[in-house]
């Protein structure tokens, strides 16, 4: 149903495989896509972040981005709840705990690069792809800026260039894809002094951070975030406190945004196979119930008519009898004055 | 002399031409700030809320209510409701019209307009509700446009193609049926996407049957309330069968609205209840959507019947305007309201003026191409060379 599993089905084998023979392996296809295998990733570590902003200077550079507003040596800005703009593909939040004796938290912020991208999905012009390296990129000269992958993104990634009037664009993370295609790695997982990011394959990091997890109980909460969110994503997060009160939602659910419309999809052809069928049928049904009626009525008139007819027969019939008789009668009252008479 | 010219400036500087004046005037001057400014100057959208009312009111409720064409044609001549024939017209006229502007608007709202044929031409997304949305607008305006195309050919005196466009009715109404059910029920579909950014009350999986089902009202209750408002602007153009006939298109529209309102209540319900979201109705968003469901579904559906039995056509046609309300206030639920309800107030939407703006100079062109052509156009009454001949 995704781009994703379309691609990944050609991928994995039947080479040449018609876009007609891929598009039935959607909704209703049982098998389950679980990610490209050997797709590359990134863990957070949150619990290693220090919130210093070196990922997102240097995300801003790689990219060529924009000047940030304020240099990324200010840390006044970790305390604004932030989220990525036209300008920051990623940002770092800084969360403080209730209880005030617990360190803030930082978290940084970006495209999760999901296995089955809700904003691919819900492009109508195919401008998303979900490469099999990992990394979901965009192509800007396809898109028409309808802003629907922003509806559809459950993490409110894509940014817009609202103030562009002639090439606005939709802006997010790339996870550097082609640094991963050059075979590097992502600008923010070279610079983190804390090894809070980790790159690597995704089943990678997957066993790392369970192990993480199992060599440090208490220093995890017992959940990989990303594993399976929105049907799993390729940056995956661990956390010390839980992950709703660092603004993550843990409501997403584990269904990829491909899911959430291949049933409404599938009902598209039944419709347009069986409604005219429906709508003919509910025609002829009418017409006939007319043509019936008007026979009905016909039969009616006729009858009507006949009996009419039947009745003026008699009437006629009667009054020539009773116009005879009034005549006979009339010839017998003269007839017996001429005799009067004669006499 | 003198006399003649004050009458003659009389006719045309009405207190509605002047407002009409003034809209157009102000739609032209947002237009040039929108196309040279770009979205940002105009709008209020930004990265959290990427769809405003140009959407939610002139998509969402600009489909929802030109859905008359479809739910008169189909009355007609699919369901044999002959004495309705007369309503089928001006109902096609306000589809047209009604998806034309659609298009009009979407112009305004994309990023890159002038790309607005990429789906078809250089991705096909077929993975997308919205791909299914576009292309059922796109064959439906086709096919409003055919299934008006009478009318101006008539005007114009072309009569062996009105007699080519006449033929097509029976095909051209199914197909209308079929692509209305599509894609009403595709813009509700729309929003399946975004379970997390829709509060629980109105995302359900049974979005698109509540979207196609509430257009069925849409159509029913918009072609009685538009019936009423050109009784009172166009009473001199209707002919007889026009004027005779209206009342009992009145009840009989009355009593199917009263029925679909039922049917509609019930699933929502239905909604609410697959969902267990039932403790959400004491929040104030549940609250809120009380008041869609009570006052915007439950009381028009009796009152359209109380209406129907006391045969009163003032309490239809104000029950028609109410619903029709309802409608605008559904489809802004689900676009604005109650999309993104769980973001702060700072990072939440409301339209820019410029957004209303345009929004009020879209429906002042509806109105100005309905007047235009109704004053022209065989559309209220028979052209009298076509007089009583089946269509």
């Amino acid at each position: 149903m995704g781009i994703s599993r379309r691609k990944f089905l050609g991928w994995i084998g039947a080479a040449g495989i018609s876009a007609s023979i891929g598009k039935p392996a959607g909704a209703s296809s049982i098998s389950q896509f679980s990610g490209f295998p050997d797709s590359k990733g990134v863990l957070h570590d949150i619990t290693r972040c220090v919130g210093c902003r070196s990922c997102e200077d240097s995300c801003n550079k790689i990219n060529e981005l924009p000047e940030p507003d304020t240099l990324f040596s200010d840390q006044t800005v970790l305390a604004k709840n932030r989220r990525t703009t036209t300008k920051a593909f990623t940002v770092v939040n800084q969360y403080i705990s209730k209880n005030a004796s617990e360190k803030p938290v930082f978290r940084k912020i970006q495209c999760n690069h999901c296995l089955e991208p809700a904003c691919a999905s819900a492009c109508f012009v195919r401008a998303f792809t979900k490469t099999p390296n990992g990394p979901v990129t965009y192509d800007p000269d396809v898109c028409v800026g309808c802003r629907y992958c922003m509806i559809a993104c459950p993490f409110d990634i894509p940014a817009y260039e609202y103030d562009e009037p002639l090439t606005p664009r939709v802006v997010k993370c790339t996870m550097c894809a082609p640094r991963i295609e050059a075979g590097e790695i992502p600008g923010c997982v070279s610079v983190c002094p804390t090894e809070a990011l980790t790159f690597g394959k995704r089943k990678n990091l997957l066993s790392i951070a369970r192990e993480r997890i199992r060599n440090n109980p208490d220093r995890y909460i017992d959940h990989v975030y990303g594993e399976y969110e929105m049907g799993g994503t390729s940056w995956l997060y661990l956390s010390g406190v839980p992950f709703h009160e660092i603004g993550m939602r843990e409501d997403l659910g584990i269904k990829s945004g491909p899911e959430l419309t291949s049933g409404a999809l599938s009902i598209v052809p039944m419709i347009v196979g069986l409604w005219p069928v429906l709508l003919t049928g509910i025609y002829g049904m009418t017409k006939r119930k007319e043509k019936n009626a008007f026979i009905e009525q016909e039969g009616a008139v006729a009858a009507a008519v006949e009996r009419a007819n039947h009745e003026s027969i008699k009437k006629i019939a009667a009054a020539i009898e009773k116009e005879r008789l009034g005549k006979k009668k009339a010839m017998e009252a003269a007839e017996k004055e001429k005799e009067k008479g004669i006499k | 002399m003198s006399g003649e010219i004050i009458t003659g400036k009389k006719t045309v500087m009405t207190p509605f031409n002047v407002i009409a004046g003034m809209v157009v005037l102000m739609g032209l001057i947002i237009t040039a700030i929108r196309f040279t400014k770009g979205l940002g100057a105009a709008t209020n959208l930004s990265d959290y809320n990427p769809w405003g009312i140009w959407i939610g009111f002139d998509l969402l409720v600009g489909v929802a209510l030109a859905a008359g064409g479809y739910v008169t044609s189909a009355a007609v001549y699919i369901f044999g409701m002959k004495k309705y024939h007369f309503a089928v017209r001006p109902a096609v006229l306000t589809g047209f019209l009604g998806y034309l502007f659609v298009v009009v608007a979407l112009h305004y709202d994309l990023g890159r307009p002038w790309r607005l044929a990429y789906p078809f031409i250089v991705g096909w997304g077929t993975t997308s509700l919205l791909f299914e949305v576009g292309l059922c607008v796109a064959l439906y305006l086709t096919v409003l446009f055919l299934e008006f195309s009478p009318a101006p050919l008539e005007w114009l005196g072309f009569k062996k193609t009105r007699y080519l466009a006449v033929r097509l009715t029976m095909v051209l109404t199914i197909f209308g049926v079929v692509l209305s059910t599509l894609h009403q029920s595709s813009l509700g579909a729309l929003f399946l996407i975004a379970p997390s950014k829709l509060h629980p009350l109105w995302y359900s999986p049974y979005l698109p049957v509540f979207f196609f089902v509430s257009s069925i009202i849409a159509g029913l209750s918009m072609v009685m309330f538009e019936g009423m408002l050109s009784h009172r602007a166009f009473h001199d153009k209707m002919d007889e069968e026009h004027l005779s006939e209206s009342d009992s298109l009145t009840l009989g529209f009355g009593k199917a609205a009263s029925l679909v309102l039922a049917g509609y209540f019930t699933i929502k319900i239905i909604g609410v209840a697959a969902g267990n979201h039932w403790n959400l109705l004491t929040t104030p968003y549940g609250i809120w959507f009380l008041v869609e469901m009570i006052g915007f579904i439950a009381l028009p559906c009796f009152l359209y019947a109380v209406g129907v039995r006391d045969k009163n056509l003032m309490l239809i046609r104000f029950t028609a305007a109410w619903t029709v309300l309802g409608i605008v206030i559904n489809r802004l639920n689900i676009s604005v309201i109650a999309f993104n309800w769980h973001l702060p107030a700072s990072d939440r939407y409301f339209p820019h003026w410029m957004e209303i703006g345009i929004s009020v100079f879209i429906v002042m062109l509806i109105i100005l191409f309905y007047r235009f052509i109704v004053t022209r156009m065989p559309i209220l009454y028979e052209h009298p060379d076509y007089k009583g001949e089946e269509q």
